[in-house]
């Protein structure tokens, strides 16, 4: 066999045995001295290290970056909270400790008696929180009792402030305490249970920015868990502060305009893509979400069916309606189909086959070129124009300016909207495209989807004259000594192939929709500044033709996109009212403001004194409004 | 197969020590994780159906000639070492670690059978190769290849604690083997300019703290320091006859960090003292001495050299886990055999008593 060639080498190892059987019993009498140095030399000391002296280990919470408008205004920023806590270990009678906290601070037993049960599964010297977020008098009466109430704490930690109430609350979104789930997810290793993170808005999506690091203290306490001292502290590091690109009056003035209305409107700088405001309504109170939210608020925003919950600018899928002829305008105009002076005959409906599409003017428009059908918004002028596009050229017209894709604003879950196309249809539906399908589609009615921020971002583009910028809400980020540590540049998404003529047929359009007689844009005139836009009202459900009163949720919804000044385009804005019947009366108006309120704050039309604050304006009627039905 | 022969070798010191030590385990196991919060199967419960399974492993892999273990062992390298690639791809990712491979129904840790894997393929490359002098620098060359791969693929996942484990254990089956003193003494005169430029030149600063931190965990009381910290009260205030069972404070209040796992032996330390930890330790001992013992007493080369090679593996295990859990070593993850709670070390160190049971059986075949 062949071992018995290495005998000699057999020989060898054996002798190397012996020597293992040394080392290896040196190494082990080394752990043995050891553990008599420990256990037996040292024993006293760390007895009672143990017994009376326990390290524990305090997090410091690091304060959270503050939220701050274009100027400088605080949107969110943090004020201290502070909380009762016991700690098991060293509570003494637990029964009176109870009875003093229900007596004197007016707290409710049974809850308190809750939160003890559910914070015992943890260690007994971890301070369970009993009732967070106390007033100062209590604060007082617990200083002044502590001594009397063995195993009594006071715990102070930033929590999230909100000096605009509900402004803008599906932009900023809240915070609420990490979930099992995202502790086991590898960004947020450095968190621990019961830490606060963003659950929406820019607070989930910049998290990283703004949590900053808890630091620790390292005390040393006796047995009855008395602080003794401060062996070690690691100073938190507070987090980045955001700026972001709102102007906090447009925002409040649009919020504002839409009353009790549902929707969502988006502001956009033209020439950088900079939202200025970006709202959705009915707002909610992110503060509640932070805390112990109130079972009847939240059945009531579950109940409420304008969707308070939901950021409809970036997830509300509307129909565009009458706004979307500005695109079959331009693709007609850069095919030569048209041009500014082809006239069509609006007798009031239009044939396609054995279809009869009807225009929303019984009546008819009669002879009707670009600029009259942009202004009356006559639909057979682009049925017309439809038909002899295509469904696939309308199509690319309108990726062009980014719709059907999500825009990539930076927030969670931003929904794409749906331009058809045939092949869209055949795979969606295994059917064929037909041709009286693509009608609807070039008023902006058929399958077509849009989303407000995607509608913001065309009219812009459409101001711009071609450039379609990625609409973006954070302009920089500081870090807590003042240095911006990023700054955000425009960006630019899409750049739309347009004859420059294009461009100012259908602005010429637009202006006469606002200006003429007989625009349906009217109610967003401001006398100081030219105002271009389009109306838009999309059908929720197809009715006959009785007007009866239509059931809220069957409305229609009122869409209003425009730019100003027509002259230098410098703002662009998208209104969407949900069930707000016409876009002309029910979206026009409040654009109409929110573009005031912009040229306000540029010094372009003086200040109109208002009646009272603010908190009072939900009335007031501006001049533009009285024409609403 | 198994004859007769074989049964009446078999080595029931061995077997009973590991028995005795694992019995001992669960003691403690119930003592270290009876204030958690049970959900499911009690650990100590848990861990009596991993020994089952151990058992089970022994058996089997007593039931074969350990010589088949020279035939395969390139091919299991090369398969193992495979897998380890693919971890580094397609990995799943835990705690910032990427060791688990995903494979639909089960989830292998590949890291972990390179111990024994890397013990096969030494014993295999060194019984072919007698180097009767003592190695010289050169021969060092083709073992030094054959670890380098594994090592750099479990270190970069990273698992410091089992690459230390393979390294380790390769080099004792080196210096078993014999190493010339020039060589040795080369050796240290290489990696000395080597760790000093790596130190200086290429070392960012964070990463020597981090270094320092390691080496010296009290320099960061609020991390790794902590836990050390913690273990060392708990051990020294056990004193000499310990607070006895089921009353350590130190582990009951939570102050142990995976007190269940690495530091089981901690809460048994505390627990039962200095005695309690003199009579595991002399356990211990008894059972790496018995390894050697295997190892010498083998007319086979290549079962001298899987004996040495299972040995070191169960020795560096202890060592480790125990000098951290005193205080001497950093903080690595490193179970202490059949003590610390968990299916993969357990596996391991059964599967390894099991070559040696194989091996001490078969003495009298060649």
């Amino acid at each position: 066999m062949t071992e018995k060639r290495y005998v000699r080498g057999n020989e060898q190892l054996r002798k190397q045995v012996f020597r293992l059987t040394v080392a290896a019993s040196v190494f082990f009498f080394l752990l043995l001295t050891r553990l008599w140095y420990l256990q037996v030399l040292e024993s006293e000391r760390l007895k009672e290290l143990s017994e009376s002296n326990r390290l524990r280990l305090v997090p410091v919470a690091a304060s959270r970056g503050t939220l701050l408008d274009r100027n400088g205004a605080v949107l969110v920023s943090n004020a201290p909270s502070f909380s009762v806590a016991v700690i098991p270990q060293d509570v003494k009678d637990k029964e009176a400790l109870i009875e003093a906290l229900v007596r004197h601070l007016g707290l409710d037993r049974t809850e308190l008696l809750e939160r003890w049960e559910k914070g015992k599964g943890r260690a007994k010297y971890y301070p369970i929180v009993l009732a967070q977020g106390i007033s100062r008098d209590q604060l007082e009466f617990i200083e002044e009792n502590r001594l009397r109430l063995p195993g009594l704490e006071i715990e102070m930690k930033p929590v999230r402030e909100y000096p605009g109430g509900l402004l803008a609350a599906h932009l900023l979104g809240y915070l609420g305490e990490i979930s099992e789930k995202e502790l086991a997810e590898t960004g947020f290793r450095e968190y621990n249970l019961g830490d606060y993170v963003g659950k929406s808005g820019i607070e989930r999506n910049w998290e990283k920015y703004l949590h900053g690091a808890d630091g620790g203290k390292q005390i040393e306490v006796d047995a009855r868990g008395r602080y003794l001292r401060t062996l070690n502290e690691t100073l938190p590091t507070p987090g980045n502060s955001i700026v972001l690109t709102i102007d906090r009056d447009i925002q409040q003035s649009a919020e504002l305009a839409f009353g009790d209305k549902a929707g969502a409107a988006v502001v956009l700088e033209v020439a950088s893509g900079e939202v200025l405001a970006f709202v959705s309504t009915p707002g909610f109170d992110p503060a509640l979400f932070a805390g112990r939210m109130p079972p009847d608020k939240w059945s009531a925003y579950l109940d409420d069916k304008r969707r308070p919950l939901e950021n409809k600018a970036l997830k509300g899928q509307y129909p565009p309606g009458s706004t979307f002829k500005i695109i079959t305008a331009l693709a007609g105009l850069e095919d030569g189909l048209i041009d500014a002076d082809t006239t069509v005959l609006c007798t009031g409906s239009h044939r396609v086959g054995t279809g009869t599409f009807r225009c929303w003017e019984r009546r008819g428009h009669g002879q009707v070129n670009l600029k009259k059908a942009l202004r009356e918004s006559c639909d057979v002028y682009f049925y017309q124009l439809a038909e002899r596009l295509g469904v696939d050229r309308i199509a690319r017209a309108a990726r062009e300016f980014g719709l059907g894709e999500p825009m990539g604003v930076g927030l969670e879950n931003e929904k794409s909207g749906l331009i058809p196309t045939a092949a869209w249809k055949e795979k969606r539906f295994g059917k064929k495209w037909y041709r009286g399908e693509t009608l609807p589609v070039g008023i902006g009615q058929g399958y077509v989807l849009t989303t407000p921020i995607q509608l913001a971002a065309m009219i812009a583009a459409v101001a711009n004259e071609g450039t379609v910028y990625r609409p973006h809400l954070v302009k920089r980020i500081i870090d807590p000594d003042g240095k911006v540590l990023r700054e955000f540049a425009p960006e630019v998404l899409k750049r739309v192939n347009g004859k420059p003529g294009s461009f100012r047929f259908v602005k010429e359009g637009l202006l006469a929709v606002v200006n003429e007689p007989r625009g349906t844009g009217g109610a967003a005139r401001l006398y100081e500044v030219k105002v271009a836009g389009k109306t838009g009202t999309s059908q929720v459900v197809k009715l006959r033709d009785g007007r009866g009163a239509v059931p809220y949720q069957y409305r229609d919804h009122a869409l209003f996109v425009a730019f100003a000044p027509y002259e230098k385009p410098e703002v662009a804005v998208a209104v969407v009212v949900e069930h707000g019947e016409h876009g002309a009366t029910a979206a026009a108006p409040i654009a109409g403001r929110i573009l005031r309120t912009y040229f306000e704050g540029k010094g372009v039309i003086k200040r109109q004194a208002r009646q009272g604050d603010a908190g009072e304006d939900d009335d007031a009627e501006s001049p533009e409004e009285s024409q609403g039905d | 197969m198994i004859d007769r022969r074989l049964l009446t070798n078999f080595d029931w010191t061995l077997f009973g020590l590991t028995l005795l030590i694992a019995a001992i385990g669960v003691l403690n196991m119930y003592s270290a994780t009876v204030s958690y919060k049970l959900i499911g199967t009690p650990y100590f419960l848990k861990q009596s159906y991993w020994i089952l399974l151990g058992l089970f492993l022994v058996v089997l892999v007593c039931s074969i000639d350990y010589h088949l273990l020279e035939d395969i062992s390139y091919w299991v390298y090369g398969v193992i070492l495979l897998l380890l690639v693919l971890v580094m791809v397609v990995g799943k990712t835990s705690m910032g670690a990427t060791r688990w491979l995903h494979l639909g129904f089960i989830n292998i840790q590949p890291s972990e059978p390179m111990k024994i894997v890397i013990i096969m393929v030494f014993a295999r490359f060194f019984n072919g190769y007698p180097a009767l002098q003592g190695l010289s620098f050169r021969d060092l060359g083709h073992p030094l290849l054959l670890l380098g791969g594994p090592a750099l693929l479990i270190m970069k996942q990273p698992d410091l604690g089992t690459a230390i484990l393979v390294v380790l254990i390769a080099c004792s089956m080196v210096l078993y083997v014999g190493v010339r003193w020039r060589t040795a003494v080369s050796v240290i005169l290489t990696m000395i300019p080597l760790g000093y430029g790596v130190w200086h030149y290429y070392l960012r600063e964070y990463q020597k703290n981090r270094l320092l931190n390691f080496i010296d965990p009290e320099r960061d009381p609020l991390g790794s320091g902590y836990h050390i910290i913690q273990s060392k009260i708990a051990v020294g205030s056990g004193g000499f006859l310990g607070k006895g069972y089921l009353h350590g404070t130190q582990s009951h209040l939570r102050f142990l960090p995976e007190q269940h796992t690495d530091f089981a032996f901690s809460v048994f330390a505390e627990e039962w003292g200095f005695v309690g930890c003199l009579v595991m330790v002399v356990l211990y001992l008894f059972l790496i001495l018995w390894g050697l013992h295997i190892a010498g007493r083998c007319n086979d080369r290549l079962g001298s050299l899987l004996a040495v090679g299972v040995t070191a593996m169960l020795f560096w295990h202890i060592i480790i886990n125990m000098g951290m859990v005193i205080g001497l070593f950093p903080v690595v993850g490193v179970p202490l055999p059949f003590f610390s709670y968990g299916g993969t070390s357990m596996v391991t160190s059964m599967v390894g008593v099991g070559i040696l049971l194989n091996i001490s059986m078969r003495r009298f075949m060649f």
